[in-house]
């Protein structure tokens, strides 16, 4: 490709700057976690790692803030649920969309994909509205008290899934889409049951998909706020619960530590589901 | 004979997780809201039906206006972010070297799994009076006092572009790494300048990525919540934000389903109006990873 040498200077700069502004709120956010101050602003006074173990006022460190555990407890009870169910419903949903044929599929897949493209926020305030009106109407019409249809976790969980589902199924479909179908043939002349060559040989193969659509649905999960903020209800999960922190109190450096344990726990989640994806012997 | 049987017995066992969950968590809860929107409380337990909630939307230039704002912004941030982002993308997939383009894909996907929460909180600890930026460019004498750079519709849309251009970058270099560099020789051979090429050659080929990028990013930025509210504070007037109210601090869940359906149907219109005038479908592009 012919180009002048200042184009492409001029070009390498644009992504480094790109990069630059990419990381710096991150490196922000984290760096203050260490600043021996009750601000997470300049001037710098030294390290400290407090704002993670201190034991009390003013300068209560993660590990000794109640109400972060708790958040973060929730967080990591919803997350686990969360990817469990979509992973569950996203393995047969891209078995149905890739192996089988029925009517309206065409639409029905539009329809599976439809959840990506609604605002977190509606989809919080539908199911927060239809599990109203279901509870509503069970206890009007037969007097029955249904809690967990009012807010709290098992909404947060039915909200996220909604969502989460359409992601699952894509990632676990992608892969399905690779398998040669040859295989599982080969392994039913060899007279394998079909349950058998399920456990044997497809869901083997399909794995690190599931694998990794568990990981992303799970951050989602933890990191999602849009949805959740409509249908918390005592309960709250960690996002929730900074997100409080942050207009309610003002921000403190601790609020840095837990960006720092997040992004940590975050990064490697995001690098074991890339290196399981990697294709290795098995693939 | 038992290979058919079995074969509409796992279609079923199949189709009812997919029936339960696009039935009872999207269908009917949307349908809620549309049911919800038309109705009007006149008493306890007591409701009429008919579109004044509607009506009441379109006097109310407060919220008439929010909602306009809101699209505005977001086909501006949509914009900047397939401006900025498509020479990033274009790099990654096209310049780079093999190896440090892995590397540098895996760098515009670690914000990704930073949330939203955690970004605009750097954001804020960067941007505010007494900020990073603000206290730097004092102490070096650029400035003789400190500058509030939050709370501003210019903080709001970078901080918005920073949220949504990952999306945006992610469909384009998997789209750009499908073109075969022999397409951009033969443009130049054939005497094409860079500008034509791009033209001619890059943007059409890109064009599912950047309808892709797009889509997501709009429904992205007129859905998102955190980065205008943290960033724009209490002006910021975004339409999520009236919808939350309405639900949350109001109570008032028709005029808040009212708001609910007024954004899916605006988002929604946005979005098949691109599609059109791109000549892309849904499948062709969002669906297709």
């Amino acid at each position: 490709m012919p180009s002048s040498p200042h184009f492409k200077w001029i070009y390498r700069a644009y992504v480094v700057v790109f990069f630059v502004f990419l990381i710096s709120p991150l490196v922000a956010a984290g760096a203050f976690a260490f600043n021996d101050s009750l601000f997470p602003s300049l001037p710098w006074r030294g390290f400290t790692l407090d704002w993670f173990f201190g034991p009390a006022e003013p300068k209560l460190g993660l590990i000794h803030d109640d109400r972060l555990l708790r958040g973060m407890g929730n967080s990591l009870y919803i997350g686990l649920v969360v990817s469990a169910l979509a992973v569950a419903a996203g393995t047969t949903n891209a078995f149905l969309f890739e192996r089988k044929s029925f009517p309206l599929k065409g639409v029905l897949y539009i329809l599976m994909i439809v959840p990506l493209v609604i605002p977190g926020v509606i989809l919080g305030i539908a199911i927060l509205l239809f599990a109203s009106m279901v509870a509503n109407f069970a206890d009007r019409q037969l007097g029955l008290f249904i809690t967990w249809l009012r807010p709290g976790i098992p909404l947060i969980v039915l909200g996220q899934v909604s969502f989460l589902t359409t992601i699952t199924t894509l990632v676990i479909a992608a892969r399905l889409k690779k398998f040669d179908i040859a295989l599982e043939e080969a392994a039913l002349n060899l007279g394998a049951s079909r349950l058998r060559v399920l456990l044997t040989v497809t869901l083997p193969y399909l794995f690190p998909a599931l694998f990794s659509a568990f990981i992303v649905a799970f951050l989602v999960s933890f990191e999602n706020f849009n949805t959740t903020m409509i249908l918390v209800g005592s309960d709250a999960p960690l996002t929730v619960t900074m997100y409080d922190r942050m207009v309610k109190v003002g921000s403190t450096p601790v609020l840095n530590a837990v960006s720092v344990v997040l992004m940590l726990g975050s990064g490697l989640l995001a690098l074991a589901s890339v290196l399981i994806q990697r294709p290795s012997k098995t693939a | 004979m038992m290979g058919r049987d079995a074969g509409r017995l796992s279609l079923i066992l199949l189709f009812m997780p997919f029936a339960l969950w696009i039935g009872l968590l999207i269908v009917l809860p949307q349908l809620g809201i549309g049911y919800v929107s038309l109705r009007e409380k006149v008493g306890i337990n007591q409701y009429e039906f008919g579109f004044k909630n509607y009506a009441d939307f379109i006097s109310e230039p407060i919220y008439r206006n929010t909602l306009l704002r809101t699209a505005w912004m977001s086909i501006l941030v949509t914009a900047l972010a397939l401006i900025a982002g498509f020479p990033v993308a274009y790099y990654i997939a096209k310049i780079a070297k093999t190896r440090s383009r892995a590397a540098l894909f895996l760098m515009c996907l670690i914000p990704l799994w930073v949330s939203d929460l955690v970004r605009a909180y750097g954001w804020i600890v960067l941007l505010r009076e007494t900020g990073v930026i603000s206290t730097a460019l004092v102490s070096i004498g650029l400035i003789s006092q400190p500058i509030e750079m939050l709370y501003t519709d210019m903080t709001v849309i970078i901080g918005l572009v920073y949220t949504v251009i990952l999306f945006m970058i992610v469909p384009l270099v998997s789209t750009l790494q499908g073109m075969d560099d022999a397409l951009l020789e033969a443009g130049y051979n054939l005497g094409g300048s860079r500008f034509t090429v791009f033209r001619r050659i890059i943007v059409p080929y890109a064009m599912p990525g950047i309808v892709a990028g797009s889509i997501i990013t709009f429904m992205l930025t007129a859905g998102s919540y955190l980065t205008p509210v943290l960033l724009g504070g209490k002006n910021s007037s975004w339409f999520t934000e009236q919808i939350y109210n309405q639900f949350i601090t109001r109570y008032n869940w028709e005029a808040g389903a009212t708001f609910g359906v007024l954004l899916l149907l605006f988002t929604s219109l946005v979005v098949w109006l691109g599609l059109l005038l791109t000549g892309q479908s849904l499948a062709t592009t969002v669906a297709k990873d």
